[in-house]
């Protein structure tokens, strides 16, 4: 039990967390055709935008009502009305995603009714599903923003159960927390459809950015699940949530459809994958192809490989609590110690952290803790590394933003094989510094007290 | 103290400015920020341009009041570069909660004031004002005022939330500030009479010191830099220098105007992109340093030092010539760009094709018909659908532009080169063009063109004209079932929507025996998939599953 607290401090140093809004406007980019709408002045829309496109390397459709100054004071009803007609004439969305942003909740723009009366004066705009999401700045983090409008595109977009149709038991909702990466999905689609299952992600990031070259050139999202599947979601069988952020979104579409839904908190690691696999099993009744059978005996063996150079590292992990909660404990299960760990917002898993206490601050607090308490591995997002250059000890990068390195789409850390592939990186990256930098020499050994001389960790 | 509406008006009447100076009264009033389309095209705010301008101080402590998405999303993403301190690159906000909004900010941003120095002891802090806080009236001002009395140290307010403008606005209200708050503030030890400023310059990855080296040599002091490696200390004696270099961005013309009303520092607006354009700032420089009272002879020692840079330079081009032979680059910039960096590339054996003068003037358009024809290729305001098929056309060899267009040329399988501020190779001076050429050289000759260009195997495959449309293949492929028309003919399917496993291949080649669903075909305990259906009327468990 991690007792969890949150900084006192009235300035945020480094910051590890980024705004609620834009963790929104990423979940609409995981749908097909759509265009992400911040409800706000530009910036908020440009500073999301180059974020993503700095981590993805992709062309990403983002755009905003351009709340000026004047409109501010007015209400935004005619920004947003032009917005939506601009996007609608020039992008031919199938899908508008609108999150607020700090302006205009602080201002008090009631946009469900600006949304019904732009309806009624633009009937063109009648098969048009306009999906909106208060996502203040002032409150809660990039996760938060993500599981809301998740939750919010099932109230809009699912059909409700249809008793005369059958449920379909060879599909399955997937709803994926926002830390999981392309990459990771490709790695699930793979593992369902070897079971026999056809899974509907929401969102589909691994379809509009796991990097692919169009035919042409589109102003919204290219791939992604489109408004006509998500429409039919509570037909199916089961729901599988990932990441205790979705378990709002997860809840949200059983009241709708009654679909049962399972939520895996985790999916790196040896047991959690077991568990998967084993449900997995149970709702197909199929076994466990043998191909998951080769995997887990790779990750044990993994394990055994990598145990002597994880084990009892000191880490410093900086993550959203559902990445935090994940990474911390597969690592923990490696034999490492989670030394210090900072997170951006509140969530139930935090208590279950594998730590002694998990602060709610930023990278500065983890700068400090891993100091004081020694940590010999940094983890977490690409701005982390100012501070692991000044510790001067190695910096694993994971989580979004990934902006300094290429590739962050493709990071898989789920299934036997993402962890297995994560535990090799991580003890690689160990051996790699310890040769590096922590030769033993003459001086290592010399002592100038008479007492036992501690060895440092870097030498076991 | 102005207010900002004023300060905003007072800087759209900038005569200093052409474009302003061609305006009618009326259009002046206007000001220049064109309003944004909502849902139109999204740039920067008034905010991150006040940013990118005075982060590159080097010893200054930024902290932006607001929420965190202003901060947040978008700290450490410059490449500017220090020659010292490194406070510049940690980012400080005071991440206002939903309470701060209710009860005032100010507190809180006192406090955070009071934080920072107290652990980081900075030569000053620079209060960044954004939208939340500018709208519930928090007063950064008053408590600029309040801190800086009460911590004896420079606290700066830079009033600009983003929704007053564009980011062009921004760096001008930055300069503003600096202007109020900051210039004339402070003394040099000492002053030569070879003491230059350079504004709007920004050390993008280290670019200024491509030049210091040239400007040492000649005995050119660079009293302070706005801001790019710049120190809070220089910048407050910046009016003691004896003329100033406004480099090509317009980011901060109101600043050296107002330098030259102020302080009598006369200015000139030049370039240290390309050859000429380097060669004609120095003598610039020069010529003014001179007419401000500093020996002639050093107008002979820098044309001296031209001379023998200018030669190497040439002759260092001189090698890429047969590599840009017929070489056609489309430029797609957003601003005035220099016209030297065109002239240079043509030097090499470049031939420009195209470019954006999306925000030229007539007399610019002239410039451009001048150096590369009546024929020459202007785009007037492309969308990116346009220019990516002009691309996949091949109307280009290689395209330059801005970090925003770049996926547009390489999704079209185009070389292509970022000349704007995210770059990570620095292009200034004699050196720099080197530099640009290598890139464009390395870009144009790169492997990878020629293998990507080529089509995916299938594509050959799926146009063959057997009967079956591509949607069948790919419906195929996904769904590696039992074709009766294939005749226990096995048909490659490559899909990216399955790894269907050797296994599964193998099966789905085994015709008949799909039709006895008890055939294991996997060496585990269960059956394959390919070999059953599911049941559809399995239900599933209707209890919901713990955890």
């Amino acid at each position: 039990m991690a007792i969890v607290t949150t900084s006192k401090k009235a300035c945020s140093v480094n910051p590890l967390k980024m705004s609620q809004p834009i963790g929104g406007s990423f979940a609409f980019m995981g749908l097909r055709g759509a265009m992400p709408l911040l409800h706000g002045p530009q910036g908020c829309a440009s500073f999301g935008l180059t974020l993503f496109v700095r981590h993805f390397n992709e062309a990403v459709p983002m755009q905003t009502t351009a709340m000026s100054e004047v409109a501010t004071v007015l209400g935004g009803h005619e920004n947003l009305e032009q917005a939506i007609l601009n996007i609608y004439n020039r992008a031919e969305p199938e899908i508008i995603g609108i999150n607020s942003t700090g302006v205009t909740e602080t201002n008090g723009d009631d946009v469900e009714a600006f949304i019904r009366l732009i309806r009624q004066k633009h009937p063109q705009l009648e098969k048009l599903p306009l999906v909106y999401v208060s996502t203040p700045d002032f409150k809660d983090a990039f996760q938060d923003g993500w599981g809301k409008t998740v939750a919010r595109m099932i109230e809009v977009l699912v059909a409700p159960f249809d008793p005369a149709r059958p449920r379909d038991a060879s599909r399955v909702n997937v709803l994926p927390g926002c830390h999981l990466t392309p990459g990771d999905l490709d790695e699930l689609r793979t593992i369902f459809e070897d079971f026999g299952l056809k899974p509907s992600f929401l969102p589909d990031l691994a379809g509009s950015l796991d990097g692919h070259i169009p035919d042409e050139f589109t102003p919204t999202t290219i791939g992604g699940i489109g408004v006509d599947e998500i429409a039919t979601m509570g037909q199916v069988a089961w729901t599988i949530a990932i990441g205790a952020q979705m378990r709002r979104a997860a809840e949200t579409m059983q009241v709708r459809t009654g679909a049962p839904f399972r939520l895996f908190e985790r999916l790196c690691g040896l047991i959690p994958n077991d568990d998967f696999m084993a449900f997995l099993s149970q709702i197909t009744g199929r076994s466990v192809p043998s191909k998951y059978r080769r995997q887990r005996g790779q990750l044990a063996d993994a394990m055994l490989d990598a145990h002597f150079h994880i084990g009892g590292r000191k880490l410093a992990i900086g993550a959203e609590p559902d990445l935090l909660f994940d990474l911390s404990n597969s690592l923990h299960e490696m034999g490492a110690q989670v030394t210090a760990a900072v997170t951006t917002t509140n969530s139930p898993v935090l208590q279950r952290v594998r730590t002694e206490n998990v602060l709610i601050g930023d990278l500065e607090d983890l700068e400090e803790l891993a100091r004081s308490r020694d940590c010999d591995l940094l983890m977490s997002h690409s701005h982390g590394r100012q501070a692991a250059s000044r510790l001067n000890i190695p910096f694993f990068r994971v989580g979004f933003p990934m902006f300094d390195r290429v590739g962050a789409a493709h990071l898989t850390t789920v299934g036997y094989r993402g962890t297995r592939d994560l535990i090799f990186d991580i003890a690689n990256l160990i051996i790699t510094d310890r040769e590096l930098n922590h030769g033993p020499t003459p001086d290592t050994w010399r002592s100038t007290n008479s007492d036992l001389q501690v060895v440092s960790p870097g030498l076991h | 103290m102005t207010s900002l509406p004023t300060t905003i008006q007072d800087v759209f009447n900038e005569p200093g400015c052409a474009r302003n100076a061609s305006k009618s009264r009326v259009e002046r009033k206007n000001g220049c920020t064109k309003q944004l389309k909502p849902g139109g095209a999204a740039g920067g705010c008034a905010f991150d341009g006040a940013k990118v301008a005075l982060q590159p101080f080097t010893d200054v402590a930024h902290l932006v009041h607001g929420p965190i998405a202003c901060e947040g999303n978008s700290w450490d993403n410059r490449g500017s570069v220090s020659s010292g301190s490194d406070l510049w690159r940690r980012s400080f906000t005071t991440d206002m909660s939903e309470t701060d909004i209710v009860f005032g900010g100010e507190k809180r941003l006192y406090r955070a004031v009071k934080e920072i120095t107290e652990k980081y002891d900075p030569q000053a802090i620079f209060v960044y004002q954004t939208c939340v806080p500018a709208m519930i009236g928090d007063d950064i001002d008053m408590v600029c005022k309040a801190a800086s009395a009460k911590f004896g140290k420079p606290v700066i307010p830079i009033n600009s939330p983003g929704f007053v403008g564009s980011k062009n606005l921004g760096n001008k209200l930055a300069g503003e500030a600096l202007l109020e708050h900051v210039i004339g503030t402070g003394e040099p030890d000492y002053t030569t009479p070879y003491d230059v400023n350079i504004i709007g310059e920004y050390n993008l990855s280290g670019e200024l010191w491509q030049v210091k080296p040239l400007l040492d040599e000649l005995g050119i002091r660079i009293l302070s830099c706005i801001s790019g490696d710049g120190k809070y200390r220089e910048v407050a004696y910046s009016h003691r220098a004896k003329a100033a270099m406004m480099v090509c961005s317009r980011a901060m013309i109101n600043v050296a105007r107002k330098m030259r009303q102020r302080y009598g520092i006369p200015f000139f607006e030049g370039s240290f992109y390309g050859i000429e354009d380097t060669s004609d700032s120095l003598r610039q420089i020069a010529r003014m340093l001179i007419e401000s009272g500093a020996p002639a002879e050093l107008m002979e020692r820098t044309q001296a030092l031209i001379a023998r840079e200018e030669t190497k330079a040439w002759a260092a081009i001189e090698r890429f010539k047969p590599r840009f032979a017929g070489k056609r680059v489309v430029l797609i910039t957003g601003g005035v760009k220099s016209w030297s960096m065109v002239a240079a590339l043509q030097e090499a054996g470049l031939e420009i094709v195209g470019t954006s003068v999306k925000k030229s003037t007539k007399k610019d358009k002239e410039r451009i018909k001048e150096l590369m024809g009546q024929e020459a290729y202007m785009i007037e305001d492309m969308s990116p659908r346009e220019i990516y098929k002009m691309l996949k056309d091949a109307k280009a060899d290689i395209m330059l532009s801005g970090g925003k267009s770049q996926f547009v040329a390489l999704k079209a399988a185009m070389p292509w080169l970022d000349i704007n501020q995210e770059r990570c190779h620095a292009y200034m001076g004699y050196v720099g063009i080197l530099k640009l050429m290598e890139e464009i050289e390395k870009a144009l000759y790169s492997p990878i063109w020629d293998q990507l260009r080529q089509g995916a195997p299938w594509d050959e495959f799926d146009r063959k004209p057997q009967g079956r449309t591509v949607a069948q293949m790919n419906a195929q492929a996904a769904n590696p079932v039992r074709d009766p028309s294939r005749n226990g003919v096995r048909a490659i399917s490559f899909s990216n929507q399955a790894e269907a496993s050797e296994r599964e291949s193998a099966i789905a080649a085994h015709g008949p025996k799909l039709a006895e669903p008890n055939t294991p075909c996997t060496s585990s305990s269960g059956r394959c998939i390919a070999c059953r259906d599911i049941p559809s009327d399995l239900q599933p468990p209707a209890l919901q599953a713990a955890e």
